[in-house]
């Protein structure tokens, strides 16, 4: 059942705000050996024609992309129960699986969905989770990745992160050479794009609020470098920062009240961080040298940024409380002469960096706690990595065939996956926090 | 900190009576200007200033006696190009910076815009900020050769506006670069 090198490519169409239909193709490109072994059985539908959405190959395809389940091929299954009463265990032990879904769809008169699915321990003969929860149209894909959320969750014992989004940059040319630059949001498995802003100069650098209501990012649309922070539900947008100089790499802190970000009106890059509230900046860093890229510690205590005060980018962390920076910043990383653009895992032991190696730009990580270093990626444009909130896998952008896609790898480095849209560069992707 | 900003500022105008050996930065006329833009001619032909000058000749299309029109002028480069990582102006690109630095002392109702660019390798932010370090090093000749704050703004776009879209040595070379984009041009 080890599933090495695994190719799957599952074409999924997503609608978004968009006139542009874009389609997103899914690949993962390494799984991970030893991944559990998983059936999502196909959910029993009750109702007439078709069921409206496939839930059980939602379930399955996100379990996949975790690295952690290999889900068995629908067409390997010998039975297939709609219900934990059905299930016959020594089949399912005869195919050396360890769990099984199964699960049932039924259409209520009132038009909703009532969705029932079990999770069965093959080898102990019992079942581990069962629900059943009431759904409607749009939102079915949102509670099949519920249900990979609770399966992952009760196996694992670690919080899934299925029913979460991602933020991204896209650029598409169109036929004049004119580039048009896209700030968009989409399920974490690239369905439901949908674009928050879109401008003719370039945009950059979303960053999440804390609640995953709002985004703040980086606009050229004026003509110079610019922070906003929008809404992602209403569109509702506002100004925060447009000194002289650059206004860039916004960040929001962990209570969700201030934002770090770049600014060089001093004269050179420095990082600033703002209150909200009352627009108020406090300087953090004074160094003739770049200071950019901040990004917060979770207890909202501390930043890491990119520095190359030290002749060459490297990460530097500092202490902070309200009034500002409370300690010298200390270099922490060593490894080779390029770390940059730090993201920091939700439980504050990691932090992940662009390291450039042998001319090549990878995406590494570090542990906070014993400085242990491992480089993840082997590709040579690799940037912008993005902590998933269970802090199990990281997203990042990466360049494949001339175009910039993005991709995923899991915090071990072992299991791999790629998301690419089909025309145009996909760039700079943020995970969102839980909902 | 205070005195290794001052070490910076020491560097900079090291750099500039450096540059004065070669480029002079006397007020000129416009006879002694036509004898440099042969010279900066013949220099960047034996430079990187080969590719630099198909820029500069789009630039100067339709000739009328303008000396920022002329061809053969210093003043049709304006584009500079950098090693990687760098924000280091070569001796032939100084000398032409000076010539834009004497135009503008000299004609104070014209301004321009430093455009400050990096190739699409390491991260944007950082990148951003490298064009920026990198525009601000060809303003800080153009400020100490006379031309007022007021004349000379900068911006940076990082990686983000390439003008080679390959991903290869010769495309980071091009994109590598500061614009002077004179405005009304």
């Amino acid at each position: 059942m080890q599933i090495n090198k695994l190719i799957i490519i599952l074409f999924l169409f997503f609608q978004g705000l968009s006139s542009a239909q874009a389609v997103l193709k899914i690949e993962i490109t390494q799984g991970m050996e030893g991944a559990t072994p998983i059936a999502i059985v196909p959910f029993d539908w009750v109702g007439s024609g078709l069921p409206p959405e496939n839930i059980n190959q939602i379930i399955a395809a996100d379990l996949q992309r975790s690295g952690f389940f290999s889900p068995l091929p629908e067409q390997d299954m010998i039975s297939r129960p709609g219900e934990a009463s059905q299930v016959m265990f020594a089949d399912w032990r005869a195919l050396n699986v360890d769990y099984v879904v199964v699960g049932r769809m039924l259409s209520q008169p009132d038009g909703t969905f009532q969705i029932q699915f079990q999770l069965m321990d093959v080898h102990k003969g019992k079942q581990m989770a069962g629900y059943s929860i009431r759904s409607r149209q749009p939102e079915l894909r949102t509670t099949a990745h519920q249900i990979s959320d609770i399966i992952y969750k009760t196996v694992t014992d670690v919080d899934g992160a299925f029913d979460t989004h991602i933020a991204y940059i896209t650029v598409t040319q169109n036929r004049k050479s004119e580039r048009l630059y896209r700030l968009a949001i989409a399920d974490a498995d690239g369905h439901n794009e949908q674009i928050v802003f879109e401008s003719s100069k370039p945009l950059m650098s979303p960053s999440w609020s804390p609640d995953g209501k709002q985004l703040a990012y980086v606009s050229f649309t004026s003509g110079r470098q610019e922070v906003y922070v929008q809404n992602v539900i209403t569109r509702e947008s506002r100004l925060v920062s447009s000194s002289k100089g650059l206004n860039g790499a916004p960040v929001w802190s962990p209570d969700g009240k201030q934002l770090a970000l770049t600014l060089s009106k001093d004269g050179n890059p420095e990082i600033y961080v703002v209150n909200l509230s009352n627009n108020k900046f406090t300087r953090i860093t004074r160094h003739y040298a770049i200071d950019t890229e901040a990004t917060w510690m979770p207890d909202g205590k501390g930043l890491i940024f990119t520095s190359d005060r030290g002749g060459s980018p490297q990460l530097y962390q500092v202490e902070l409380n309200r009034q500002g920076a409370v300690s010298r910043p200390k270099r922490i990383t060593f490894d080779g002469n390029y770390n940059a653009r730090a993201s920091v895992s939700p439980d504050g032991k990691r932090v992940a960096m662009v390291h450039r190696e042998n001319g090549r730009f990878t995406i590494a990580v570090q542990s906070l706690v014993n400085g242990r270093f491992q480089v993840l990626t082997t590709s040579r444009l690799d940037e912008s990595p993005s902590f998933s909130p269970n802090g199990s896998m990281i997203i990042y952008a990466t360049e494949d065939n001339y175009n910039g896609v993005l991709a995923a790898v899991s915090v071990d480095g072992r299991a791999h996956q790629r998301l690419s849209l089909q025309s145009g560069d996909v760039r700079e992707p943020a995970w969102s926090p839980f909902k | 900190m205070a005195s290794s900003f001052k070490y910076l500022l020491i560097a900079t105008l090291v750099v500039t009576l450096t540059a004065c050996k070669f480029g002079p930065v006397k007020k000129r006329t416009d006879a002694d200007t036509a004898d440099e833009a042969q010279t900066a001619m013949a220099e960047g032909e034996q430079g990187a200033g080969a590719e630099d000058q198909r820029y500069g000749a789009d630039m100067g299309a339709g000739f009328t006696g303008q000396e920022l029109d002329d061809p053969n002028s210093p003043l049709s480069k304006r584009v500079f190009y950098f090693d990687l990582d760098s924000s280091q102006l070569s001796v032939e690109d100084r000398d032409v910076i000076a010539a834009h630095a004497n135009y503008l002392s000299m004609n104070q109702n014209v301004s321009v815009v430093l455009e400050g660019h990096a190739d699409e390798r390491g991260t944007r932010e950082y990148n951003i900020a490298l064009g920026e370090r990198r525009a601000k090093a060809v303003l800080q000749l153009l400020l100490v050769q006379g031309v007022s704050n007021a004349q000379a703004q900068v911006i940076s776009f990082g990686e983000e506006r390439p003008v080679a879209l390959d991903h290869d040595a010769s495309a980071w070379r091009l994109n590598r670069r500061v614009e002077i984009l004179y405005s009304g041009y």
